[in-house]
Parts: C-alpha cells; structure tokens; sequence
C-alpha cells in the first residue's frame, strides 16, 4: 500500500462518531455601514495610508510627488506609467531594485482594511514584496463590507495566487516593538480613485 | 527516552528576573489586546461555535475531505505528496530539492517542520535552510527552537538578539537598537530570497473545493519565498482542511485577533496553482495525526488553528517559558498534544498547569483544553507514567483526602508543622510547592472548629 493508501485508510478508520452537520455561514450584515470611513480608519491602523486622487489628477505626478527620492517605479496598474514597464520582467527577482510598485487592487474590505489582489493585478507577483513601497489604487465604491462577503468573491476559484493586503510588512518578534519593512514593503499607501 | 522534566527546566527561567518578568508582561498583553478585538465583534461568541463546527464536521470526514482537495490541487497543476511521518517527509522535501539540483530553500515559519525536525535534516545533506520570519531566523542562528508557536523568539531580550546577530550574521557588537537589529536581518536574508532555487511554507489552511491553501503572515516572508523562487515547497499537515472558502471567513477573522490582537495578518495569501512557469509541490503529512484522531477524548485538539491564545493566557506557560517543555509545542496546547507522540517523554508536561480553564475560554475553535489536560493526567496514572514522588504523595494524598478523620488531623498537623518546622523540612526538593514560594500563614483555626463552635443549636 502507498503512503497515500495508508493514510486515508487510517483517517477512514478513526473518524470520530457522531459526525456533526456542516454549519451555514451567514454573512453577518450590519446595516449600511460608511464603508469607506472604515476601510480608512483600520487601514491606518493596520500601518497603512490612504488618500484621495483628486478628479482628473495625474497619478504618475502624485506618486513621484509622494516618493521624490524613487529611481524605480514600476506599475502593473494602466493608469500608471512609471518609469519602468514591467513587460521585460523575466524573472520575479529582477524587480528587487524597485523602488515603488504601482497595482490597481480588485476590491477592499471594510472591517480589516485589507486589499484583494491577484495575479491578475499585480501581472508579477513578487512587485508587491520586493519593491521598497508599494502603492494600491482603489476604487472607493469597490469595498466589501466584510471578510464573509470577500471570501464570497468567486475570483478566489479562478485566481492562482491571492493576496489579502492589509497595510506594509511588519514584525514584532524583538521585544514587541513594531517595525514597518521586517522583509516586503516599507509601505502601503492606497490611492482613492 | 528521558522524561521532561518541566519545573526543573522553568527553574532556570525564572532565575533570570528581567526575562521572566517582561515574557509575562508581554505576552499577557497579547491577551488584552485579543479581549478587546474579541469585544468589538459582536458575533464572536457565534463565530466561535462556528469554527469549532465546521472543524469537527471536516475532522469526521477527513478522508473524503483530503481527497477532494488532492483532486482538485492536481487539477490545478500542483504535485501533491503524501507523507505518514518526519522522516518520509524529509526524504520527500529532499528528493524535490535534489531532482532539481536546489541547494538554498528560503522559508517561512511553519510548526508542522520543526515538529519533523526538518531542517537539520536537510543541513547535514548538505542544503542551505533559511528561515526568513524574524523571530524564526533569531532562533535558527542561536540553534534554538522557537519557544511559542507565533511569536517565536519571545523568551529574548533586544541584548540576547543584539548577542546572537553579533556571533553570526555581522552585526555591529553592542548595538541593541531594535530598528537596527531588525534591518540588519533584513538585510542579509534579503539575498537569499533573490539567489534561492527553492522556496517552503506551511499552511494555516487548505480548501477541499479549491484545493488551495491559505498562509497567512504578518513580515510577507511567505510570500516571498513562494513568489520569487521558481519551485514552491508547502507542508501541510492534515488536520489543516476545511471545506469551502466561504468558511475561510470564520477562520481569518478569528485567527489573528486571537493571536495578537490585530482584525488580520498583513499578508493573508492563498495559494491554488503554480505560477506560470513555476512549479508547486504539495506535502500531505500525518505524522501521528490519524491516530490522534481515534483518540475519543484527545481528537479535538486537531481543530487546532496554532494562534497562540492559550499560551498567552496561561500563567505557568507565561512564567516557565516555551523552551522549559522541551517540546515543539509548549502551553496548554503542547501539554495536550505531545503526550500523544511520547506519552514517556511528556508525562510530566499535563501538570504545568493549574487547571484554571482560561485557555479554553479563549480558545477560537472551542478545544476543551482544561479538561483534556486533566483527562491526560488519569491517563498518565493509569500507564504507570508518573514520577515517584508524585506518585508517593497522591498514593497518600488520596488516602488522607478520602477519610475526614484522617483529613482534619493532618490540617491541624499542617497549620502546625508549617509555624514550627524548620525551614529544610518545607522548602526541600520533595515539596514542589515550596520552591519558588513562601508556604502561607495558615490561619490559627480551622474552619472546621470554628463552625463547631459558632453554629447555631438548631
């Protein structure tokens, strides 16, 4: 018999008895919350930053005004240029001189101030870890009020990576003490738009 | 195999004041900070129950569970593995590693490969291990295990990490500013990431209807080490399935609220295929999980989703430190499932407890821990596994205790002895409740005489 054979024979063997139903998972609705206000206000606690493009802004010009020091900046995002393309990526290594990544994320949540973004979005997906900064653009109306309601999202099924981003990289393993930048990003900042 | 000897490897612990006192503080702030997320949600009662059901529904049909999400992931284009214990997965992480020449594997934290002791196995085979999680990389340079399932390095000061990175990784001697301890490993795991062939993780959770698995992170090390190299390595232990996404949910809002009271990880990251171009194995690992499940009073604790808030909240593991159980689990949650891989090794660790129930009540998937560790304990005696002291004074203990004459003579004994004995007599190696206390004043009467004299004729 094969180790696979073995186990599940094993497992068949020991399922406890009674077995209990699988429970509905109700999406815990709490009215209309301001979705946008919260999104912001956990975000930000969470060690991220949002702001509001305004109408018509130029974000290329907002981002470098944002990050004056950036050599690098690499955007997955159409409305971006940057001021390098990411279609002569060959290797997701290569973007390990970025300076500030640029993606369009698919949706927020509301309760943990977190960003949906796959493949799909990022095209690379090392451009959300590697680059110093990496800056999320948002469509304020695209936000769930819940994670209920994003693990709803039938994207989940399809996607071959997807990440829950919900403010930079952090740590607090010496002493407690929080630190922004442990491995991945130094930041998030969410452009309303 | 040598018994555990928990009190007498805490004794060492608690010796060093500075660290004994802050691990205490620290961690029992992790627990106010879970009190006030699990506060703000009012459905938290309700998410809880809804955890624990959909894990014993899974755990009752694990089977049909695992091979729907075997079907699925290879559908996906992974290759999935099946390994019944350590060592045939080591061989297994071995044979990918080799097939493909990979001598450097980043990875990031994962309970279920210390539990193989994976790592030195590779080493002496000749691959370069990286762990890439900050508290984890502090304790592989200092070769230690981690000493609490999430934050790793806990039982450290800022001088003992500041020591360590001095010894190993090049950091400036005597510097213990944290931002400067915490970029110095930034930066010298950083090419690692870049130069590796190969990259691991774990898994907090795997979905049978997708076949994905879901790790979630606070630094982005997983990430990063599945996004970068070109194969990805993820060991997944197979109590780790749950059935939908839609349950993922539950699970995520209870995690990290539970382990360090924030409303998620920074990095919540799910994994279904390869990459395009990349390459994903997938490690189903048993190692003594389908016997435990058999076990009518011990299965539970495979609902198990390793976020740490028993440990917070117990007072022994808060002032004994992880590294005292001398097991890859400590707390409340090792106290209930190392006995069940060496029931020799660990029979002493069910009474580093005081049975105060706390972990069960913060526990997010409703483990019925307190009692579990009492359980253990009768099935300790039973097996003729306690030490003989402890053995000696229950064998008497129970005897006096289950005969009132016997009973009220030795409680007026005790007040006695304890005013009039000299002090070797009570504080000696045979009394553990003597060592690192004062006995307390007893009260000059029982209450017992007391009663007898105050009662009124009726």
């Amino acid at each position: 018999m094969s180790s696979r054979e073995i186990i599940l024979a094993a497992v068949r063997a020991n399922h406890p008895l009674p077995a209990p139903a699988l429970p509905d998972v109700p999406l815990f609705e709490r009215g209309a919350a301001p979705l946008l206000a919260q999104f912001r206000e956990t975000l930000e606690r969470m060690g991220g930053k949002s702001i509001e493009a305004k109408q018509g802004e130029n974000l290329d010009a907002l981002i470098c005004s944002l990050f004056p020091q950036a050599q690098v900046i690499s955007s997955a995002a159409a409305e971006v240029k940057g001021t390098r393309g990411l279609n002569g990526t060959r290797d997701p290594a290569d973007l390990a001189d970025v300076d500030v990544g640029v993606a369009r994320a698919a949706f927020g949540v509301a309760e943990t101030g977190s960003l949906w973004l796959s493949e799909t979005e990022l095209q690379i997906n090392s451009l959300a870890f590697l680059a110093q900064h990496f800056v999320a653009l948002l469509d304020p109306r695209a936000i769930v009020p819940n994670l209920h309601h994003a693990y709803r999202d039938s994207r989940f099924a399809t996607a071959r990576y997807a990440v829950l981003v919900t403010g930079p990289s952090a740590t607090a393993d010496i002493e407690g003490v929080l630190i922004h930048g442990a491995q991945g990003v130094r930041s998030l900042t969410v452009v309303l738009v | 195999m040598k018994r555990i000897d928990h009190a007498e490897a805490a004794s060492e612990f608690i010796a060093a004041k500075e660290h004994q006192e802050f691990h205490d503080r620290r961690l029992w702030d992790l627990r106010l900070k879970r009190d006030r997320e699990a506060h703000g949600i009012p459905e938290w009662e309700e998410l809880r129950e809804l955890a624990s059901r959909i894990k014993e529904h899974t755990l009752s049909h694990l089977a049909d569970y695992l091979e729907e999400f075997e079907a699925r992931a290879r559908e996906n284009g992974a290759t999935v593995h099946w390994a019944r214990d350590a060592t045939e997965h080591n061989q297994i992480v071995l044979d990918i590693l080799s097939a493909r020449g990979s001598k450097t594997l980043v990875k990031s934290k994962s309970m279920l490969t210390e539990e193989c002791d994976m790592r030195s196995f590779l080493e002496r085979r000749g691959i370069e291990v990286i762990e890439t999680d900050l508290g984890e990389r502090i304790q592989q340079l200092d070769d230690e295990p981690p000493s609490h399932i999430v934050v790793p390095a806990v039982h450290k000061l800022r001088d003992d990490v500041s020591a360590v990175f001095a010894r190993t990784i090049g950091a400036e001697r005597g510097n213990n500013d944290i931002h400067y301890l915490a970029e110095t490993q930034r930066r010298t795991t950083r090419p690692y990431f870049l130069r590796a062939e190969a990259g691991m993780t774990g898994a907090n959770f795997a979905v049978a209807e997708t076949g994905s698995f879901v790790v979630c992170t606070n630094e982005g090390n997983a990430d990063l080490s599945a996004n970068v190299p070109k194969l990805h390595i993820a060991s997944i232990g197979i109590e780790k399935i749950i059935p939908r996404t839609e349950h993922l949910g539950v699970f995520i809002r209870l995690l990290s609220r539970s382990a360090l009271g924030s409303p998620i990880t920074q990095y919540t990251s799910h994994f279904r295929a390869p990459r395009a171009g990349g390459e994903l194995h997938i490690i189903l690992v048993d190692n003594g999980r389908s016997e435990r499940l058999g076990m009518r009073d011990f299965w539970y604790s495979l609902k198990c989703i390793r976020c740490g808030a028993c440990m917070n909240t117990c007072p022994v593991y808060r002032r004994s430190g992880g590294l005292s159980y001398g097991a890859t689990y400590s707390g409340p949650i090792g106290v209930i499932i190392d006995p069940a891989f060496n029931i020799r090794k660990y029979s002493n660790l069910p009474f580093a407890s005081t049975l105060n129930g706390s972990c069960t009540n913060v526990c997010p998937v409703k483990i019925n821990i307190h009692e579990q560790i009492y359980k253990w304990r009768q099935v300790i005696a039973e097996r003729n596994q306690l030490p003989f002291v402890k053995k000696e004074m229950m064998r008497i203990a129970g005897k006096v205790l289950a005969d009132p004459r016997l009973y009220r003579a030795a409680i007026s004994a005790a007040g006695l002895a304890i005013e009039h004995l000299p002090r070797f007599a009570i504080y000696n190696w045979l009394n553990a409740w003597g060592r690192q206390r004062e006995i307390p004043k007893a009260p000059g009467q029982t209450f017992r005489s007391w009663y007898l004299e105050n009662r009124k004729p009726s």
